[in-house]
């Protein structure tokens, strides 16, 4: 096929205050191609896409259609020139059907539903989507939110589509779906740029790709004739090493032990089946699974958020040889362990607490003289997720907003590392010196772009709101660690940074459950991975051993019971 | 007696209606306008200054077609300036809904009585000459008799009510307009970017709303109290209780027909029990006048449970929209 340019960008500029987001890029976009954008958070890939899509104008340069200048001031204009954009946070309304959004702010006036269903699911059969244009949206997978986001698109005959980060909330099955959509399209003639941070998708799918650094335009090299050590190079404007980091576990201990744990959701429905395993502590356990198959559910059940059916958990505090203190225990609990026999003196003797004056008793523990004789076993089910987190089992969850859970978006950084915090000290007064200290740490350490500690972290970008929830979960030294999805939507050089800090807690003891969606990283990150599918825990493999297919091929595989069942029932 | 008691709840029932299908047209758009009972405070006193002056001017030689278009579009036009208060401030200065709302129920309810007192502002048997015009629309209506009467023999405004929220629950359901409305209340940012101005349609909204909504007040005074002018201290109330009927209906323009004659009939009864052989005392009379709010905090209970992702409240229901926000 004959190459000819559908856009071309001439020296774009734009800036927000004094923050220059774009600074003079000139790229172009073929007939039929699939053109991938790199660059890592806050390099302004989205800013230029919006620019082109009509949400920004931008202050500076040109952009020409088929040659043409275009003025695009509004996503009308956009339309109006065959572009159309698929936004990373989708633009639909929960109430209505798919078609319903599609046709949205069309300028037609009659409206017969039935003519419009029709013309939607040609256009979804075109290109081999599947989709039910009556389904309203609140009942849709984000996949299926995705899908009415790009017929919306198609629907308005657009030729050069945009997708920001169309892979960062997607299962790898639904992400293979996705591209098998692009190239149908691309097949079709159609133009289509792609924003993403994960560089073996950029491999994949792209025919050529541009990288973008702080605002500026770095070049465009054909994928075919390019690595993905090159690309970061570019990327990050240095030699970045793409190797996770996975110490050898010191003596690991039981830390979290799950027994036969099983959950019904609200509607009744078992969302886990007798589910076990055991956490370590220094061991980093992996969870791999398809979306939805549980992943949320155990991480929550384990933090004291769900009330379960079935089950054990069981916390084996490390506390052999340490101190009891009062923070934990009250006084009366303190006495009735002694007279159990679990404390001993610091020199050996078995502590009794006959004849001993209450004052006297808590003067010892305040001292530090009276030491736990063996790690306390707790059983988690009894305790609220408060004092399940004052236990030191902490868990960070990156939800697909990522403000939705955790973190207070009025709030400023350090206003937000209090909210972990602000029970500690005595006084009535709030105590900002030492969160004011742990958010500057976590901006240095993880590179978080802000201007400074008390900015609100509504007005940051997605990946440092990110870094910044990320970053205080694991400072606190958790003793359990659970993270889900932690790297969603980070760039490359990020998500290095976060594996490298979890290593860095596995060394210090914790015990880390990972929940992640790249099979890649959890066989290199984690040392043993459990597989979760529909529920259940299909088997855990050694992480330094396990292959890629076998992984994948559990992931999809049923509990052999429960098929039985399905088949009787 | 049956016959006296439903058509009491008819016509009481149809204030509520128009209050309520203005304020479910203005929360479809987003807006929370707690302005209303002003707002039907102010249509009332516009409604009635036009039938005031209009009988000034003509006195023997009124026309009633004249006389009710004249009335009304003086109480529209009353409505519309409150409903435009609300905008300016709710839109493009992007004020608080809730104090925006508050405040217009203040000033209306406050300006209203200001002139009802004030002396040879508003002829009040003028105005009740007009309302003859209003409920005898009909010629044939006194020969209406029983059940025939209840459907056939009502005024010229209970019937453009009921006309009117049947139009309204069309539009906003099967037209392309009411596609966009819903759409600006649910997910202002959606709509903005499908190309849909949030502020015409916030401000186009609002405005059909308190002119539907003063409608209201005006009727409560020219139908259903025959134009006893000196009632009009009755609409602040009426005007709370078409807001909790807009709950009670969920946002459904048809619904709320329906459910204006049982908010009107609950609203009747402890005056119109005596007339069963039930003797109330005045406490107990008070306490017949919650149930209608009963009934509401029942609904919204039942709403609660059922837990269904229809039947809500738009969602962007209170909150201003700003392009730039992040």
């Amino acid at each position: 096929m004959e190459e000819t340019v559908a856009l071309e960008l001439e020296n774009l500029s734009k800036h927000f205050g004094k923050i220059q987001a774009n600074k003079n890029v000139s790229m172009s976009l073929k007939h039929g191609e699939i053109l991938a954008i790199l660059g890592e958070n806050g390099s302004g890939k989205t800013t230029l896409m919006n620019m082109i899509s009509g949400i920004y104008a931008p202050d500076e340069g040109k952009i020409y259609i088929e040659g043409n200048e275009a003025t695009i001031r509004s996503p009308q204009d956009a339309f109006k020139y065959k572009i159309g954009m698929i936004h990373q946070h989708f633009k639909l309304i929960n109430v209505f059907t798919a078609s319903q959004n599609i046709i949205l702010g069309l300028k037609e006036n009659t409206v017969n539903m039935n003519k419009i269903n029709l013309k939607v699911k040609t256009i979804a059969d075109k290109y081999g989507f599947n989709i039910d244009p009556t389904k309203k949206i609140y009942d849709m997978s984000v996949s299926e939110k995705q899908t009415v986001e790009i017929i919306k698109v198609l629907y308005r005959g657009a030729e050069i589509l945009i997708l920001d980060e169309p892979t960062a909330v997607l299962t790898p099955q639904e992400i293979e779906k996705l591209f098998a959509v692009l190239k149908k399209m691309r097949e079709d003639g159609k133009s289509i740029i792609i924003i993403t941070h994960k560089l073996n998708e950029v491999m994949a799918i792209s025919d050529e790709v541009a990288v973008l650094r702080k605002g500026e335009y770095i070049g465009t090299v054909k994928t075919s004739e390019t690595t993905t050590e090159e690309l970061t190079e570019m990327m990050v404007g240095r030699k970045v090493e793409l190797n996770i980091v996975r110490s050898t576990p010191v003596n690991p201990d039981d830390r979290l032990e799950i027994k036969n744990l099983s959950y019904k959701n609200k509607d009744g429905i078992k969302v886990l089946k007798d589910i076990n395993f055991t956490a370590r502590g220094g061991e980093i356990l992996g969870i791999a699974g398809i979306a939805g198959s549980g992943q949320k559910e155990l991480l929550e059940a384990i933090a004291g958020l769900r009330n379960l059916s079935e089950g054990d958990i069981i916390f084996h505090n490390p506390k052999k040889d340490k101190p009891v203190t009062l923070y934990h225990k009250t006084l009366k609990r303190v006495k009735e362990l002694a007279s159990e026999g679990a404390f001993h003196y610091e020199g050996g003797l078995q502590v009794d607490f006959t004849g001993l004056s209450n004052d006297q008793i808590k003067k010892l523990v305040n001292d530090g003289k009276i030491i736990f004789n063996e790690d306390e076993i707790i059983d988690l089910r009894n305790k609220t997720p408060f004092e399940i987190r004052e236990l030191g089992v902490r868990l960070s969850f990156v939800p697909e907003d990522r403000l939705g859970m955790g973190l207070v978006g009025n709030m400023d950084i350090v206003d937000n590392m209090m909210l972990r915090s602000y029970r500690k000290g005595n006084s009535v007064f709030l105590d900002r010196k030492k969160p004011s200290k742990l958010a500057d740490d976590i901006i240095e350490q993880l590179e978080v772009v802000t201007p400074n500690s008390h900015t609100e972290v509504r007005k940051l970008s997605g990946g440092n709101v990110q870094k910044v929830l990320v970053g205080r979960e694991i400072s606190s030294a958790p003793k359990v660690l659970m993270v889900a999805y932690p790297v969603r939507g980070l760039d490359v050089n990020s998500s290095y940074l976060i594996y490298n800090l979890l290593d860095e807690q596995k060394k210090n003891g914790s015990a880390i459950i990972f929940v992640g969606e790249d099979l890649d990283i959890l066989i290199g990150l984690c040392d043993r991975i459990a597989v979760m599918s529909a529920g259940s825990i299909i088997g855990i493999v050694d992480g330094r051993t396990a292959k890629k297919e076998e992984i994948g091929m559990m992931m999809t595989q049923v509990k052999h019971e429960e098929a039985t069942e399905a088949i009787n029932g | 007696m049956w016959i006296t008691f439903l058509t009491g709840a008819v016509d009481i029932g149809i204030a509520l209606l128009l209050g309520c299908l203005g304020e479910t047209i203005t929360e479809k758009s987003g807006h929370l306008n707690l302005g209303i009972p002003g707002i039907m405070s102010v249509g009332a006193l516009g409604g009635c200054l036009g039938a005031s002056l209009y009988i000034d001017w003509f006195g023997n030689n009124v026309v009633g077609l004249f006389l009710i278009l004249f009335c009304i579009l003086m109480c529209i036009l009353f409505s519309v300036l409150m409903g435009l208060i609300y905008c300016v401030l709710a839109v493009t200065l992007r004020s608080n809904q809730n104090i925006t709302g508050l405040m217009l129920t203040t000033f209306g309810c406050g300006l209203t009585d200001f002139a009802m007192n004030t002396p040879n502002f508003i002829n009040s048997s003028n105005v009740s000459d007009a309302s003859k015009y209003f409920i005898n629309w009909l010629p044939f209506k006194d020969s209406l008799q029983g059940l025939a009467s209840l459907f056939f023999g009502r005024g010229v405004l209970v019937y453009l009510a009921i006309a009117l929220a049947i139009v309204a629950g069309f539009v906003i359901k099967r037209t392309r307009i009411g596609l966009n409305l819903r759409a600006v209340g649910e997910n202002p940012a959606t709509a903005d970017a499908a190309g849909i101005s949030v502020t015409a349609y916030r401000y186009i909204a609002t405005c059909i709303g308190s002119a539907i909504a003063g409608i209201g007040g005006f009727y409560y005074i020219i139908e259903n109290s025959s134009g006893g002018v000196g009632n009009y201290t009755n609409i602040p109330n009426i005007g709370w209780l078409s807001i909790a009927l807009v709950i009670f209906t969920m946002w459904k323009p048809i619904l709320s027909i329906f459910g204006s004659f049982i908010f009107g009939a609950l609203y009747k009864l402890p005056t119109s029990i005596s007339g069963f052989g039930v003797i109330l005392s005045m406490p107990q009379m008070k306490i017949f006048g919650l149930l209608p709010y009963v009934m509401t905090i029942i609904v919204l209970i039942i709403i609660s449970a059922l837990d269904s992702k229809e039947n809500q409240p738009p969602a962007s229901l209170g909150l201003n929209y700003f392009r730039e926000e992040r």
